[in-house]
C-alpha cells in the first residue's frame, strides 16, 4: 500500500519554524502555513482565534513570507510548503508578486481559500472542491489544480467535528472519476487519528488544521507526539 | 471583465462550497425577472403589504430657500427601505425551495425586515447581529424576536455589522442546501449587488415620477446616505441615465469606505474598503449602526471612479444636528443613517433636491438622546 500523505496546518508566527520541524519529525509530509486575514470566511473558531492572535503579533504578509523562509531553512529542502491564505492578501500585495515571493521563500504551491477554480487560472495553486460542487466544477478544479486536489469534506468552516463527514465517500468517488490520477487529500473536520485513518481509506492524504493549532499551543513536543499519532494511524 | 462585476469591482471571492448556490441564485433571479407573475406578485406585495408607493414630501421649514423633497421610505412597513429587498428575496427563496433564511443586521432594520417577511411567508429565520449593535438597537432586537426570528449575538472583533456579516456567510456555508442568505445591502458576492440594486430601484423609479409630477422637472441633485449603499443605489438607479442630475452619496466620516478606503476584498467582493496596506480590514466607527461598516457595494466604487456619482461624508455631530432639526422643523424623526444625507443636502448648490429618507428614527431615540445630551 502506498504511504498516505499527512498535511499539517500551522499559523505563521515566531514559534512556527520550531513547530514545523516538530511536525516533520512526527511524520508530516506537507506543511500548510497560514497567512492570517482579518475576515476569514472559510474558518471556524480555532483558526480565527489563531489568525487574530497572529495579526496582533504583527504577522502581516511580509512577516509571513519571512516566517516561510525560516521554516524552509529549518525543515530542509524536501518537505512541500504551502501557504494558505485569502484573496485579500494577494490583492494588496500584488497577485504575481505574491506568488513569486512565496516561491522564492520556499513555497512549493499555494492555497487561496476564497478564490474558486476558474478564477485566475494562471495562479498555480491547490484547488478545493466541496460536497456542493457540481461535476463540472470538480472536473475544472481537477484540471487546474497544482499537484493534489483538496477535498473539503463538509459544507461548513474549518474545525474539529465529532464524526468524519458522511459526505466524504460520495465526494471522493466523484473526484476519482472526474480527476483520474490526481491525488486527493481530504480536510476540514479531521482532528483525531481515528478520523484520519477512516478518511485515508477513501483518499490519498489528509489535512489536519484546527486540532494541530490547538495542540501546538502546548509546544513543539506536544505537536510532535500528536503528529506521530496521526502518522501511526495512517500507516497502520 | 468577468460576469458580475462593475469595472474592476465585484466578483465572487468566496469558498467553493458557495459557488453552486450563487450560480443557482443567479439563474433563479434571471428567470424571476423575466417572469411577469414574479413582478406582479412583488408589485402587489409592495402595494398591499408594504405601503408603496411611499410619498414624496416637501421639507420647506427644514431647508428654507430650497425645494428639498424627502422620499419617505421611513413610512414603509417596518420603517425603512430594507423591506423592498427582503420581500423580493423572500419570494425568490420560495422559488428556490429554501425554507430557512439567514441574515445579518447592523442597525436592526434589515433584521426586522427579514424577520417580517419570514413571518409573512412562514420561513425559519436566523439573524446575526453584533453584540455592540444589539446594545445600541435594543428595540429592534425585541421586534425581531416578537416576529419569531432567532437573533444570534456575534461577540467577535468589533461586535458590529462586519462580524455579523461574516457569521451569516459562515452559517450559509454550513447550511447552504436548505438556506437562503438574505443579504441586506448591495454588497457580497455576485449576483447579490445587482439583485439588491434591482429590488431597491423601486425607490428611484417612484421618486423620479413623483418629482416630475410635483415640479415638472428633474431634480438638480439626489442625495442618500451610504453604508453598504442599498438605499442610495436604489434611488440613484432611477436617475442614472439623467446626466443632469447630480448623484451624491453621504458616508459616515468614521466609516468612509469610498472617501478614504482602498481597493480590497471583503465579504466576497472587491470594492473600496477601509483596509490597511496589507489588505487587512480595519475598524469603522459611526454613531449610526447602519453605516458602521468598512465596506461598500462594488457598484458605488465604480460610480465613484466613473465620476457619475460623488461621495462626501458627515460626522456624528452633523448627523445628530440634522436629526434634531428635521424633528423640530418638519415633525419627522429620521433614522441616524439618513440624517447624514440630510446634513449634507442643505449645503448643496442646488435648487431642487431629493433626499432619500431611508428610515425612521424610533430605533435611534435612546442613542441619539444620549449623544445630544453630552
Amino acid at each position: 500500500m502506498t504511504r498516505k500523505a499527512l498535511v499539517v496546518y500551522l499559523m505563521s508566527g515566531p514559534e512556527t519554524p520550531e513547530l514545523a520541524e516538530a511536525a516533520v519529525a512526527g511524520g508530516a509530509d506537507v506543511l500548510e502555513l497560514g497567512f492570517p486575514f482579518s475576515d476569514p470566511l472559510a474558518d471556524g473558531p480555532v483558526v480565527r482565534r489563531a489568525a487574530e492572535r497572529a495579526l496582533a503579533r504583527g504577522m502581516r504578509t511580509r512577516a509571513c513570507l519571512e516566517c516561510l523562509a525560516q521554516v524552509r531553512e529549518r525543515v530542509g529542502g524536501e518537505t512541500p510548503l504551502v501557504p494558505m491564505t485569502y484573496a485579500a492578501l494577494l490583492e494588496a500585495y500584488g497577485w504575481e508578486r505574491f506568488a513569486a515571493d512565496a516561491r522564492a521563500a520556499g513555497a512549493t504551491s499555494l492555497i487561496v481559500a476564497d478564490l474558486p477554480a476558474g478564477e485566475r487560472p494562471e495562479l498555480r495553486r491547490v484547488q478545493l472542491v466541496a460536497p456542493t460542487s457540481t461535476d463540472e466544477r470538480i472536473a475544472l478544479a481537477a484540471r487546474e489544480t497544482d499537484g493534489w486536489l483538496y477535498l473539503v469534506t463538509l459544507a461548513g468552516t474549518t474545525g474539529p467535528r465529532a464524526e468524519l463527514s458522511a459526505a466524504l465517500p460520495a465526494l471522493a468517488a466523484r473526484a476519482r472519476r472526474l480527476g483520474p490520477g490526481i491525488p486527493l487529500y481530504a480536510g476540514f473536520g479531521i482532528s483525531t487519528p481515528e478520523q484520519a485513518r477512516a478518511a485515508a481509506e477513501l483518499v490519498d492524504g489528509v489535512v489536519v488544521g484546527s486540532q494541530a493549532l490547538l495542540v501546538a499551543e502546548e509546544g513543539a513536543e506536544a505537536l510532535l507526539a500528536f503528529v506521530r499519532s496521526l502518522r501511526a494511524a495512517l500507516d497502520a | 471583465m468577468s460576469a458580475g462585476t462593475f469595472g474592476p469591482y465585484g466578483g465572487r471571492y468566496v469558498p467553493e462550497t458557495l459557488i453552486p448556490a450563487l450560480d443557482e441564485l443567479a439563474a433563479a433571479w434571471a428567470e424571476a425577472r423575466a417572469d411577469g407573475a414574479f413582478r406582479a406578485e412583488l408589485e402587489e406585495l409592495g402595494r398591499k403589504y408594504a405601503g408603496r408607493p411611499t410619498p414624496l414630501t416637501l421639507a420647506e421649514r427644514f431647508a428654507p430657500g430650497m425645494r428639498l423633497y424627502l422620499k419617505r421610505e421611513d413610512l414603509l412597513h417596518t420603517g425603512a427601505h430594507k423591506l423592498n429587498n427582503a420581500l423580493g428575496q423572500a419570494v425568490l427563496a420560495r422559488r428556490l425551495g429554501k425554507r430557512r433564511i439567514v441574515a445579518e443586521t447592523g442597525a436592526g432594520q434589515h433584521g426586522v425586515a427579514t424577520a417580517t417577511v419570514c413571518a409573512r411567508f412562514g420561513l425559519e429565520c436566523v439573524v446575526y447581529m453584533g453584540a455592540e449593535d444589539m446594545r445600541r438597537q435594543q428595540p429592534n432586537v425585541e421586534r425581531m424576536r416578537l416576529l419569531g426570528a432567532e437573533v444570534r449575538p456575534v461577540e467577535l472583533g468589533t461586535r458590529t455589522l462586519k462580524e455579523a456579516t461574516s457569521e451569516a456567510i459562515r452559517d450559509w456555508i454550513a447550511n447552504v442546501e436548505t438556506t437562503h442568505y438574505l443579504i441586506g445591502s448591495c454588497v457580497g458576492p455576485s449576483p447579490y449587488p445587482e439583485l439588491v440594486r434591482e429590488l431597491q430601484s423601486v425607490i428611484g423609479r417612484e421618486a423620479r415620477e413623483q418629482v416630475l409630477a410635483a415640479e415638472g422637472r428633474l431634480p438638480d441633485a439626489v442625495v442618500a446616505c451610504v453604508g453598504g449603499g442599498s438605499n442610495a443605489i436604489g434611488i440613484f438607479a432611477g436617475f442614472l441615465a439623467d446626466e443632469g442630475v447630480a448623484l451624491v452619496g453621504v458616508e459616515a466620516a468614521g466609516a468612509a469606505s469610498l472617501g478614504s478606503g482602498r481597493t480590497a476584498i471583503l465579504h466576497g467582493a472587491r470594492s473600496s474598503v477601509l483596509a490597511d496596506e496589507d489588505g487587512q480590514v480595519v475598524d469603522a466607527h459611526s454613531i449610526s449602526a447602519g453605516l458602521d461598516y468598512p465596506g461598500v457595494g462594488p457598484e458605488h466604487a465604480w460610480l465613484r471612479d466613473s465620476g457619475r456619482a460623488r461621495y462626501v461624508s458627515a460626522t456624528d455631530e452633523e448627523a445628530l444636528a440634522a436629526f434634531r432639526r428635521l424633528a423640530e422643523t418638519e415633525g419627522i424623526i429620521p433614522a441616524l443613517e439618513p440624517a447624514h444625507a440630510l446634513a449634507r443636502a442643505r449645503e448643496l448648490e442646488a435648487e431642487l433636491v431629493v433626499v432619500c429618507l431611508s428610515g425612521r428614527g424610533d430605533k435611534d431615540l435612546a442613542e441619539a438622546l444620549r449623544a445630544l445630551r453630552t
